[in-house]
């Protein structure tokens, strides 16, 4: 069915455009999925963005109940604020503590919890950052404008196969008084990712 | 398989060199960690990759590994750093 596809003219042509049209059209061609399906799964990453997993970690910071049952089983506890996972993955939740700094990658590919923060930034799927986070993670911290003190453990996440990975940052100090919907405007997607430290306040 | 992965166990990653597609970083190989948990069992990617259902199942561990022992003297940062890797349990072998 090639009148399905766009042409590939309409699209621009760098090498990852080029191979991943060209994958799809094979995968398509072939009746392994359709377009719908494709568009499908697009359409329902893009119904999700960073604030709504701000208002997950806004949660957890202030209620210490919610914030154990989402570190123990991820998946039930999003529920309870209304977000459904893809059936093809599970979730799991990282706490960044004064001891230990997670950050995600995956070198394999560019797993990325879509389900809950919607599609990753393009960085997150380069090679460089794919490459460097495992192998010099604080240097690209540094990057990122976030100097960890030598004391505090750097705990790299790789998610290589069926769990995605959401970190838990830190509660800002000066924050004892704020309500749960402004503590949700401090929760960035990189701190998400683990790439930086959730906003101070104002 | 002998008896399951838990949490606490020392694994050593498998070396071979598979010629299909697999989940396990180079990096990892022939490594020293330890199982953090278990996640679960889920379809088995080296089987779905080339067109198989994936079954059985396999068991997915979450392997921690001290950075300085998967770089050695080319990791900067700290000797407590660590990564840690999902891996699926035919890829490990107790260490």
């Amino acid at each position: 069915m090639a009148d399905e596809h766009p042409p590939l003219e309409h699209v621009e042509r760098g090498l990852r455009a080029t191979r991943i049209l060209a994958i799809r059209r094979l995968l398509t061609d072939k009746g392994v999925i359709t377009v719908a399906e494709v568009d499908d799964i697009i359409e329902r990453a893009r119904e999700r963005t960073p604030a709504d997993g701000a208002k997950v970690v806004a949660r957890a910071w202030v209620d210490d109940a919610y914030k154990a049952r989402l570190l123990t089983n991820a998946r039930s506890a999003v529920a309870e604020l209304g977000y459904r996972l893809s059936h093809d993955a599970e979730l799991a939740v990282v706490e960044n503590t004064a001891d230990v700094h997670h950050l995600v990658v995956c070198t394999l590919c560019s797993c990325y919890p879509t389900s809950l923060l919607g599609p990753p930034p393009d960085w997150y799927k380069s090679f460089a950052y794919r490459q460097r986070a495992v192998v010099e993670p604080r240097a690209v911290l540094r990057e990122f404008g976030l100097a960890l003190a030598g004391r505090v453990r750097v705990a790299v996440v790789d998610s290589t196969a069926d769990v995605r990975y959401l970190v838990l940052p830190r509660r800002p100090s000066g924050t004892e008084n704020m309500a749960e919907d402004a503590l949700a405007e401090l929760v960035t997607r990189d701190s998400m990712i683990g790439v930086a430290a959730a906003r101070l306040p104002r | 398989m002998g008896v399951a992965l838990r949490a606490g166990d020392m694994v050593i990653v498998r070396t071979a060199d598979v010629g299909h597609h697999h989940r396990t970083p180079w990096f990892v190989k022939g490594k020293a960690g330890t199982v953090r948990l278990v996640h679960g069992a889920f379809p088995n990617p080296e089987s779905r990759a080339h067109g198989g259902d994936g079954l059985p199942k396999r068991r997915l561990c979450q392997v921690e590994f001290r950075q300085t022992d998967v770089w050695g003297k080319r990791y900067r940062g700290a000797d407590a750093d660590v990564v840690l890797v999902d891996m699926f349990e035919h890829w490990l072998e107790r260490g």
